[in-house]
């Protein structure tokens, strides 16, 4: 069980010549939340993509466990208007027994959507939805790919707290882009700061004061960090209400996105 | 069977079933074309069926053979093109499907022992099916329909996205290239029918007009198949009444049946 579940070993991409992704080391456990941060044209969705197996390396070593099932997240499911799909043939695609999708359809708070149509669903909806195709594969390994994108604020805390959940629930590892950097500081073990090669890494508390960060993403944003990290003392569930923290069965109290002190 | 001879024997009950043959599969893949965005691709296929015509009469080879050879050709050239970023993919689609087809009819104004009805060609002649032809049509739909059926979740997976069927182990390219033959495959078939210049009708008109219906995507295409189905014998009827041209008779009961169920059926229901 100790064995990681993915190793990079001096991972790199290039396209035509041109380096995406500079000799990475990388190892993901499970249990572990990483997250990736950089700014655009990073390097990060190639580094995950080859992760998750769809991006040959130019030069480098990728080790997966024997037998590993990955979960994937897509940035977006961006779907034709002229394809028709409800929230349960999508489910039942992934050749997921019925039961199964519907467990991972309430896990991820979107049980009620199984006759919906896939064209209806908000923004939150649909990243609750590609978390639960995910979890009904029973990943050993979550991979996800700026997971709050097009969320609402209130969303976004709610969801990378519920993938901090699943985390604990099914014991897997988690490797995530996430552009929401004070979010993703509160919720994530560690942090890998991406620039085309491995900026700096290491926790997120530590990772706010490293010199090389705060040149990538400035002084501003370091310091934000910082008042960020905290813990609240209530949590909002899925509608932005506020609950008292001894409410939930989660043992994290972070929720971010409000003001109020 | 005497009376599938005597149905056999008349020309009109073959306009038939050749045409019914047809929609069934144009049907699934006409979705196919909808839900990717081909129909400028499966035009550039149809256009080199008259290529395939002319080389067909050039090399002495079955006509059925060289158009589906032809198309298979073309659909293997584009696969290939398309993976590297020299033009957009439009645009080397309108040269290919303009250049197969000028060069398809200057190739046929240089044989001068063949004489070809090029009407029949560009826009069908369903009425002088033949019992070949019909053999061709079956063949042809059986072993595409076996195909899609069993290959159907990843086709349809890789679809809605391609990079998550990918990680799910579903085989996206060798899936997208097989694609391409069965439609490579029904163009050839389908040119008897409408004709070059209709096929992509045939594909697209059923699909689009099953979506404003259809709750999933199997929905659809049953309901494809049946759109076609009844373009198929409607305009066959148009035909034999009013003395129309087959083809594009059945090309604007399809139509005429958009029409309907898109002004019935005011929004999507899915």
């Amino acid at each position: 069980m100790t064995d990681p579940l993915v190793t990079l070993d001096n991972a790199t991409v290039r396209f035509d010549g041109v380096i995406a992704v500079d000799h990475i080391n990388l190892k993901v456990s499970r249990g572990d939340i990483i997250t990736i941060i950089g700014p655009n044209g990073a390097g990060k969705t190639t580094l995950i993509k080859a992760v998750l197996g769809i991006q040959p390396l130019s030069e480098g070593a990728i080790h997966r466990q024997a037998g590993l099932t990955i979960g994937y997240v897509p940035q977006h499911l961006h779907l034709q208007p002229t394809l028709p799909l409800t929230v349960k043939r999508f489910m039942a695609l992934s050749g997921v027994p019925a039961a199964a999708c519907r467990e991972a359809l309430e896990q991820t708070g979107v049980g009620h959507l199984l006759a919906a149509s896939v064209h209806h669903l908000s923004g939150g909806e649909r990243q609750r939805l590609l978390l639960a195709r995910a979890l009904a594969r029973k990943p050993d390994l979550l991979v996800l790919d700026e997971p709050a994108q097009g969320v609402d604020i209130n969303g976004q805390a709610a969801l990378y707290d519920l993938i901090r959940q699943l985390r604990d629930r099914l014991h897997c590892g988690v490797i995530m882009i996430s552009h929401d950097l004070h979010l993703v500081m509160a919720a994530t073990d560690k942090v890998l700061c991406l620039n085309q090669h491995v900026c700096c890494s290491g926790h997120p508390e530590d990772i706010s004061r490293d010199p090389a960060f705060i040149e990538t993403f400035g002084q501003s944003v370091a310091e934000s960090l910082a008042v960020y990290h905290h813990r609240h003392n209530h949590q909002h569930n899925l509608h932005g209400d506020v609950v008292a923290a001894g409410d939930s069965d989660s043992e994290h109290r972070e929720c971010s996105g409000h003001g109020h002190h | 069977m005497a009376i599938i001879d005597t149905v056999l024997d008349d020309f009109f009950w073959r306009a038939l079933l050749g045409g019914l043959g047809v929609a069934l599969v144009a049907g699934p893949l006409g979705c196919f074309v909808v839900w990717r965005r081909m129909a400028y691709f499966g035009d550039t296929l149809a256009h080199s069926a008259l290529l395939g015509i002319a080389l067909g009469f050039l090399f002495q080879l079955p006509l059925n053979l060289s158009i589906a050879l032809t198309c298979v050709g073309l659909a293997m050239v584009l696969v290939v093109l398309g993976r590297s970023r020299g033009l957009a993919t439009d645009t080397l689609l309108g040269i290919l499907a303009h250049s197969a087809l000028a060069i398809g009819l200057v190739v046929l104004s240089f044989l001068p022992d063949v004489r070809v009805d090029l009407t029949g060609y560009l826009f069908g002649d369903l009425l002088a099916m033949t019992r070949a032809d019909l053999a061709w049509i079956y063949g042809g739909a059986v072993a595409i329909l076996v195909l899609l059926f069993w290959l159907w979740d990843g086709l349809l997976m890789s679809t809605i996205h391609e990079e998550l069927a990918g990680v799910e182990g579903v085989p996206v390219e060798r899936l997208r290239v097989l694609l391409m033959l069965m439609f490579s495959l029904v163009i050839a078939v389908a040119m008897k029918i409408v004709g070059v210049l209709l096929i992509t009708a045939m594909l697209i008109i059923p699909a689009a007009t099953a979506r404003r219906l259809a709750r999933t995507p199997e929905h659809m295409v049953f309901l494809a198949m049946g759109f076609g189905m009844l373009a198929v014998a409607g305009g066959l009827m148009l035909s034999w009444q009013a003395d129309s041209p087959a083809g594009p008779s059945v090309v604007v009961t399809a139509f005429s049946l958009f029409v309907l169920v898109y002004s019935v059926v005011r929004r999507p229901q899915h």
